[in-house]
């Protein structure tokens, strides 16, 4: 790429990212941030261009941040949200591509509840497309804006550690912050219930500056932030775990537990949170607690990366 | 026919010189300089989805995609709609194939009513209708006692169980190989415990009944040493491996192109979450190929079976989770097992045995013979896998694209030339 | 040939000029607001309320304005420029803003520029200070207090160095792709 230039035209995960990709993308947030706290909270940048926002699965958060970020930027939006897979109701993905091409829409912004389906849609659709999250894969956004919301508390990631505590098998907010916290210097620790930790990385497998616990105070012993994941109910049903009542009291995060990080370690959590089960509803709202912040954080990066994108088109 | 100048590699008698050759009645001289002539392969695991899905394949084009891929023999699985079950069903499949003049087809009869696990199929009238084998392949049979039952009937009816190995409740729901490379790209993995775990249920009953297990397809590492020494004991066991397990890692889902023996690293050439990459036992990692070859190389492996798996776009051209299962193999077997020989990880002879006389061996078939099935080959041929290219219907296979070496120029089938 | 447009000397005589003309026209600092456009403009900006600092003894509001996010032309260019953030430390309503920049050439950059002053607030008015006029508006654009006023042809470019940015004060006048000597 260019020095200082944008060049991807899909934004579908981060495990290829360079730094100077994370950087721009990051600094460009940093901007974008500014104009969320001005009085009109819209610029014309993208006037013209339309967001078509594909939900295959429902997520009204991201969706919604998604949309804010694209009307900020005057975009205009187009909603096609649709409850249970594409499957069920009998409509194939292939279906689906073929209505977004014929939408032309200029960004695709694509929620799917199967690993890989962006690329599909990508390889298929002359649009950009941006993964709002896919299946237990990736959610670039969702860790641009956990390391954006880190590096406004900590300064930088370099040399930092992070844990993420919860369900890591099925967590496409872990994996995209794994290489996202990895690319910009930190080092990771993974901890959950040895059922919802991928079995590789549990066997000595894990990737490079990552470590794997199953104990909580190992895992928070020193660490520099604590990422909670959210932990979906439907675990229980499939036998992975006991109980939510033994999964709250040895991964729950607890002010007590927090007490082994470094002093004031920020607490972060992708939302939507289960008070009392993998975090207490005295560290949620306590001076810790970072969440807001990635509300609010989340826009910027979607804004930042919703304008990138739409820059990538060459005139003809 | 007289064949003359062709490296003749008769893994029979074991010799692999030039000499002349003659086959059936017709008149007629072919200069086979430059070419290998070999007994026609047999191919103990094919899929020809007729009756019920000639979308994805039928019987004749099959059959022809086999004469293509080098084999004269296939034995087609069961899975079809309806399940090759009755005795009349196996009469069908076998008119339509010999309908289609290309490659013989040998119909596998299934071990369970429609493939569902809970009662035996009519074992003893399929054996007298002509059924080669018995499987469930794609259904893994779960219930021990019933494939205690299924052996005893194989052991009566002098017939072998070709055995999906596989414990559906440990794989369920998983997609690919449980590894690293799963871990990374968020998909659900197929532990190789599923496998393990069903091969040695599997020789215990063989071990208990005296009824011959064929082991379709093995793939993981603990597998191969698992059937070692089962053998060794004098177990009734067989063995199978496809070449797509022999070639490509698990790391192809993730993109990577390279075949397990091109140490060119990492070098990702496609997109992940290719669907063509999808297929059931899954694609596994090095250490497993590794010792899939070992195997094939000491005869724990008896003999190479394609799994040729053809399935229309319909259902491959969706999310990487929702996607069948399967590879199309048999057009392109030949050339990746000559790359194989090529890096130095199979002797040629020793690979041409282990798809004629080996697999003659497992299902207890006629020894092959240069005087009835050959085969010609010109190992410096290249083409390219297309869908053009391809005369299955099942465009399946994560090769396409790919520039690949060695091309059957000519079949014989009976005496008969059907592919010229 | 690169020619030499303003010296350093020459820059700093033309932002003190443009300091006293300010405050003559506004009569003094009060209600007034500098605003310099990225990347050279909020240099200059705080070159200017220095100026002013130093001949009114006041401080006046120093902002700086990206004007990135309202550029019209983002789709012809064919990537996405580098978006920096925005300072604007104060009210801008009912201010005299006065826009600094380093060359004023189509006006395009102005206009954005007051599209997304006008996000910020009502300003009371909004006056225009440019180091280098090169002509050639395509928008009914002029400035209210020049450095220097420069007959251009569209083939150059007109370069302006400056101290904080490329270590030294220059405004050169190039042949376009030329490199500067």
């Amino acid at each position: 790429m260019t020095p200082g230039r944008w060049s991807r035209h899909d934004i579908l995960d981060v495990d290829d990212w360079s730094r100077e990709e994370f950087e721009m993308v990051l600094s460009t947030t940093e901007a974008m941030r500014e104009v969320l706290d001005r009085p009109i909270k819209r610029t014309p940048v993208l006037r013209g261009k339309t967001v078509v926002l594909f939900f295959a699965e429902a997520s009204t958060r991201t969706r919604v941040s998604f949309e804010l970020a694209a009307k900020a930027l005057s975009a205009d939006v187009v909603n096609i949200t649709s409850s249970g897979s594409s499957v069920e109701k009998g409509e194939s993905l292939l279906d689906s591509v073929r209505t977004l091409q014929a939408l032309g829409g200029d960004v695709i912004v694509l929620r799917h509840g199967s690993s890989g389906a962006p690329y599909f849609v990508a390889d298929r659709v002359e649009a950009s497309v941006v993964n709002a999250g896919d299946g237990w894969h990736a959610h670039p956004s969702q860790a641009l804006l956990d390391a954006f919301t880190l590096r406004a508390r900590l300064g930088t990631l370099s040399n930092k550690t992070v844990a993420i505590v919860g369900d890591v098998l099925h967590s496409r907010v872990a994996r995209s912050n794994v290489h996202a916290l990895r690319a910009l210097g930190a080092e990771v620790v993974l901890c959950g219930p040895p059922t919802l930790l991928p079995a590789a990385w549990r066997c000595g497998h894990a990737p490079a500056g990552v470590r794997v616990e199953t104990d909580l105070g190992r895992a928070l012993e020193g660490v520099d932030a604590v990422m909670a994941l959210r932990l979906q109910k439907e675990r229980m049903s499939a036998g992975l775990l006991p109980s939510t009542r033994e999964y709250a009291r040895v991964w729950g995060i607890t002010e007590a537990r927090l007490a082994v990080t470094k002093p004031g370690a920020p607490v972060l959590h992708p939302g939507p949170l289960n008070e009392g089960v993998e975090i207490a509803a005295a560290v949620a709202r306590g001076p810790r607690a970072v969440i807001e912040e990635q509300v609010t954080n989340g826009v910027a990066v979607r804004m930042a990366l919703l304008y990138l994108l739409a820059g990538t088109e060459v005139p003809d | 026919m007289r064949i003359v100048g062709a490296r003749v590699i008769d893994p029979t008698s074991g010799t692999d010189e030039i000499r002349e050759l003659s086959i059936g009645d017709r008149a007629g001289t072919i200069d086979a300089a430059g070419l290998i002539a070999t007994p026609g392969f047999i191919d103990l695991h094919t899929h020809l989805r007729e009756p019920g899905f000639e979308e994805s394949e039928t019987i004749a084009d099959g059959a022809r995609a086999a004469l293509r891929g080098g084999f004269t023999t296939v034995c087609c699985m069961p899975n079809t709609e309806p399940v090759l079950d009755a005795p009349g069903l196996l009469e069908e499949v076998r008119e339509r194939a010999a309908a289609a003049k290309a490659a013989r087809v040998l119909p596998i009869g299934s071990i369970t009513r429609a493939r569902k696990g809970v009662a035996l199929s009519d074992m003893a009238e399929l054996a007298d209708a002509g059924a080669v084998a018995f499987s469930d392949d794609g259904a893994p049979l779960q219930d021990a006692r019933l494939m205690r039952y299924a052996l005893e009937y194989a052991r009566a009816t002098g017939r072998v169980i070709a055995d999906h190995a596989q414990d559906a409740v440990l794989a369920a729901n998983g997609v690919m190989h449980e590894g690293e490379a799963s871990a990374l790209l968020g998909l659900p993995g197929i532990p190789s415990a599923a496998e393990e775990t069903a091969i040695a249920r599997d020789l215990a009953l063989a071990r208990l009944t005296g009824g011959r297990v064929h082991i379709a397809h093995v793939s993981t590492a603990r597998g191969v040493a698992l059937v070692r020494a089962a053998k060794r004991e004098g177990v009734p066991v067989t063995c199978e491996v496809t070449p797509h397990h022999l070639a490509l890692t698990d790391d192809w889902v993730a993109g990577d192109r390279t075949f397990a023996w091109d140490r060119r690293n990492g070098s990702a050439a496609a997109a992940p979450y290719d669907t063509a990459t999808k297929v059931n036992p899954p694609l596994r990692p090095r250490a497993d190929i590794e010792a899939l070859w070992q195997g094939l190389r000491d005869g724990t492996i008896d003999a190479i079976a394609t799994d040729h798996a053809p399935h229309a776009s319909t259902y491959k051209d969706v999310e990487y989770d929702q996607a069948a299962f399967g590879i199309s193999g048999l057009e392109t077997a030949l050339s990746v097992l000559l790359d194989a020989a090529g890096a130095g990880w199979i002797d040629l002879g020793v690979l041409i045995e282990r798809l004629t006389v080996g697999p003659a061996r497992c299902f207890g078939l006629d020894a092959p013979s240069l005087a009835r099935d050959v085969v010609l080959i010109d190992p410096d041929a290249e083409w390219t896998v297309a869908i053009d290219a391809l005369i299955s219907r099942g465009k399946n296979t994560p090769l396409l694209g790919r520039r690949m070496g060695g091309r059957v120029v000519a079949a014989f089938v009976e005496g008969e030339q059907r592919l010229e | 040939m690169a020619k030499l447009l303003l010296t350093e000397d020459e820059i700093r005589r033309a932002l003190t000029r443009i300091a006293h003309e300010v405050l003559e026209r506004n009569g003094g600092t009060e209600g007034i607001a500098l605003v310099g456009i990225k990347n050279r403009g909020d240099i200059l900006a705080a070159r200017v309320r220095a100026k002013v600092g130093e001949i009114e003894k006041a401080s006046v509001p120093l902002g700086s304005l990206d004007i990135t996010l309202y550029r019209d032309d983002l789709t012809r260019i064919g990537y996405a420029p580098e978006v920096r953030r925005t300072e604007l430390p104060f009210s801008v309503d009912d201010q005299v803003i006065v826009l600094v920049d380093d060359v004023l050439f189509t006006g395009r950059t102005i206009r954005a520029a007051m599209d997304a002053l006008v996000d910020f607030g009502r300003p009371r008015a909004i006056q225009l200070a440019v180091l280098v006029d090169r002509g050639h508006r395509e928008l009914p654009i002029r400035a209210d207090y020049v450095g220097k006023n420069v007959p251009t042809s569209l083939d150059e470019d007109v370069r302006v160095r400056l101290q904080e940015l490329d270590g030294e004060d220059s405004v050169v006048l190039a042949r376009k792709g030329e490199q500067a000597a």
